[in-house]
């Protein structure tokens, strides 16, 4: 296939699978939330309300695309632009399987990162063009909140770098082939701490990623909707839909640097489905953690960071290069 | 909502940039139309005003041009969410001016829908305080338990929320088995909910992190400002009109008062709590000792009551509620003077949370459990 050709279609299938993945997330999440609410959740649109997200969609996009008066126009309309940018371009990167993966970057991981914090500056953008007092104090929190936690993820991401020695996504999952006890999960050889590490590493995503407990920047009790309080129609529903791309991105990564990315547990048939399996299983703890636990409050989420997470990853790098080198 | 526009232009004693940010009157958290003005240094409340009358309907006024039973419908619409203490209070106010023997059959009823409207009123609460912490399950895990008393109770009187079901000098309706049947079966099946409570809600740790040492409120506080209910006992100080003031047939029965001494959000949460396991035993005695007889005394269709000025108190769900009567000798009452548990427990919320963080206010506002037209009425 030739080159410029191949890409097109990756680009039209990682925007398809982004949507795909944005509406259905959301059904999964309220059929979840339900289930976990003793509810049946929707049941009305389709069977099993499987065409919910649609209605959602045609509704959000009969709507007016409002802008506050006093807003900054152009700022508060690029900001959707950007916020689901970044996602669609770490995907770009990330392998799915032996055969699929639109670009296999040499510095892949960076990439991802790189653009990831893109999404921090969008959301802060958006706050800040709303002239909502509510949506300025949620800006000053995603801030906050994602510098904070970029520095343990990163810690973590460091030390799985030190493990693999490769900054290409497709490297770091062909270093864990075999069965599960390659996986870097596991790799206790090198550091006995990896599992918390792990852990580290996804309380960073869900800070990251916004998701509750640690809901800061759309605390609905505290700051209405946060950043998107003055969003209204699609604009909002842009929003929304970063929210879960963002989520698969997330988890994507997690899959990819801890859990051996299509590789199977038990060392067969390695392939696209068991990536996907254990992707969906970390959106899904995503899901469990927000419907059971309440939220905590901002500057405790703060000291978490700073007090716990960052010596302890800090800890867990230092314990990986010493162990290195000794053994 | 305009940055710009009410952006105070001085600054604070230590140069701090200060903003009026609006609490409400549309807001999640407020639960109502409450509006709260509050002066903020970045997330710092500086100082907190409430502002309430966006839902006020001059119930003490229409008091003044109604008789006496026309105004009953009207008490249970002041605090929707314990309509059966506030019949009961001014049913009770009604029959000590004019002298009326109330039934004994009529009192255990009273008492006994009386603790199943506290439940479901702590339950409503519940739900809604951890909704405000940021939990939404509790919320329909409670709601679902108080749907059995909401059933219960409109078997009785027909209504699910504004019960009228106390009349002078006696009740609507008389309970029949089924209700004491179904009565039974909710006890039982509400004590191992209260455990699940306990091991699912009470005990998870982000909930013990957000609520311990946070907001505390003294027993001074209170006294200032007459706090009463569950945030002058989470205070440490044993107030219950129930005992207090005693009314109806509570001096018979058998109940602890429930007092934590920690004076946070978290004594005003297990407070509460326990006052559900306390109900529950109040209304097993009383299904227990259930007296035969009949259900309502003799009473003249007209009521007049003597001149002069009847007081009756109650320990409504969220504290003392008390309806004074002034009546001047003619079937429309001269003044009706409600005094509501919401109103003082919101009088304190300026002081409590001076200088605390945005998060811990709302927590704060939440253990008070207003409810709105409470404070309006």
């Amino acid at each position: 296939m030739p080159e410029p050709f191949r890409l097109l279609v990756y680009l039209g299938g990682i925007m398809a699978f982004v949507g795909l993945n944005a509406a259905y997330l959301v059904w999964v999440e309220r059929k979840a939330a339900a289930r976990f609410q003793r509810r049946p959740g929707p049941t009305e649109v389709g069977p099993a309300g499987l065409l919910q997200p649609l209605a959602d969609a045609i509704k959000l996009l009969s709507k007016q695309v409002l802008v506050p008066p006093e807003a900054d126009r152009l700022l508060f309309r690029l900001a959707p632009a950007v916020v689901m940018a970044p996602a669609l371009m770490c995907l770009a990167v990330l392998p799915f399987s032996e055969r699929l993966g639109a670009r296999d970057v040499p510095l892949g991981l960076v990439l991802v990162f790189a653009f990831g914090s893109i999404h921090v500056l969008a959301l802060m953008v958006a706050g800040w063009a709303s002239r909502n007092k509510y949506s300025i104090i949620s800006a000053a929190r995603v801030v906050s909140q994602n510098v904070a936690y970029e520095i343990p993820l990163l810690l973590v991401v460091i030390t799985v770098l030190m493990m693999t020695g490769t900054t290409s996504l497709r490297e770091i999952v062909d270093g864990q082939a075999g069965a599960f006890w390659h996986w870097n999960l596991f790799n206790l050889k090198v550091n006995p701490l990896m599992p918390v590490t792990f852990v580290i590493f996804f309380i960073c995503l869900l800070a990251e990623m916004n998701r509750a407990p640690f809901d800061m920047a759309e605390a609905e009790s505290e700051l209405v909707a946060g950043a998107f309080t003055e969003y209204a129609g699609m604009s909002f529903g842009v929003f929304f839909m970063a929210e879960y791309a963002n989520i698969v991105v997330g988890c994507a990564l997690a899959t990819i640097l801890f859990l051996g990315g299509w590789h199977s547990p038990v060392g067969l048939l390695p392939g696209l489905g068991w990536f996907l399996l254990k992707l969906y299983a970390l959106i899904f703890v995503v899901v469990w953690v927000r419907w059971t636990f309440p939220r905590t409050q901002f500057y405790r989420l703060l000291n978490l960071s700073w007090k716990i997470l960052i010596p302890i990853s800090m800890f867990t790098l230092v314990l990986t290069s010493v162990m290195m080198k000794l053994f | 909502m305009l940055l710009e526009k009410t952006q105070i232009a001085e600054t604070g004693p230590e140069g701090q940039e200060m903003f009026v940010l609006n609490l409400g009157p549309q807001h999640p958290a407020t639960h109502g139309v409450l509006r709260v003005k509050l002066t903020m240094d970045g997330e710092y409340i500086l100082h907190a005003e409430p502002v309430p009358g966006y839902i006020h309907r001059m119930h003490e006024k229409m008091g003044e041009n109604r008789t006496y039973a026309q105004f009953l419908p009207n008490t249970s619409r002041i605090d929707y969410l314990s309509a059966m203490h506030y019949t009961h209070a001014f049913v009770g106010a009604v029959e000590r001016a004019a002298g009326i023997q109330v039934p004994r059959r009529t009192e255990f009823v009273r008492v006994l829908t009386s603790e199943l409207n506290r439940i479901a009123s702590h339950l409503v609460w519940f739900g809604a305080f951890l909704l405000d912490l940021g939990g939404f399950t509790p919320l329909l895990y409670a709601f679902d338990d108080r749907e059995q008393i909401m059933d219960l109770l409109e078997g009785l009187c027909g209504a699910r929320l504004t019960y009228c079901y106390y009349r002078f000098g006696g009740l609507y309706n008389d309970v029949d088995d089924e209700f004491i049947e179904g009565t039974r079966a909710f006890v039982a099946y509400m004590r191992p909910r209260l455990e699940l409570y306990r091991k699912l809600v009470t005990d998870n740790i982000i909930l013990r992190k957000r609520l311990e040492g946070i907001g505390p409120i003294d027993a001074n506080l209170c006294r200032q400002y007459g706090a009463t209910g569950p945030v002058i006992r989470g205070a440490g100080v044993p107030y219950d009109v129930r005992r207090a003031e005693p009314y109806s047939i509570y001096p018979e029965l058998d109940f602890e008062i429930v007092v934590f001494p920690q004076t946070d959000c978290m004594a005003r949460y297990q407070v509460r709590m326990a006052e559900l396991e306390q109900s529950l035993g109040i209304i097993e005695q009383v299904l227990d000792r259930l007296p035969a007889g009949p259900f309502q005394a003799k009473v003249p269709r007209v009521i007049k009551l003597p001149p002069g000025d009847t007081c009756y108190a109650v320990e409504a769900a969220r504290g003392r509620f008390m309806v004074r009567i002034v009546s001047d000798g003619r079937e429309i009452p001269y003044r009706v003077k409600l005094r509501t548990p919401s109103f003082a427990n919101l009088a304190l919320f300026e002081e409590a949370t001076r200088g605390m963080m945005l998060p811990d206010a709302l927590a704060v506002m939440g253990s008070l459990d207003l409810v709105i037209p409470d404070i309006d009425r």
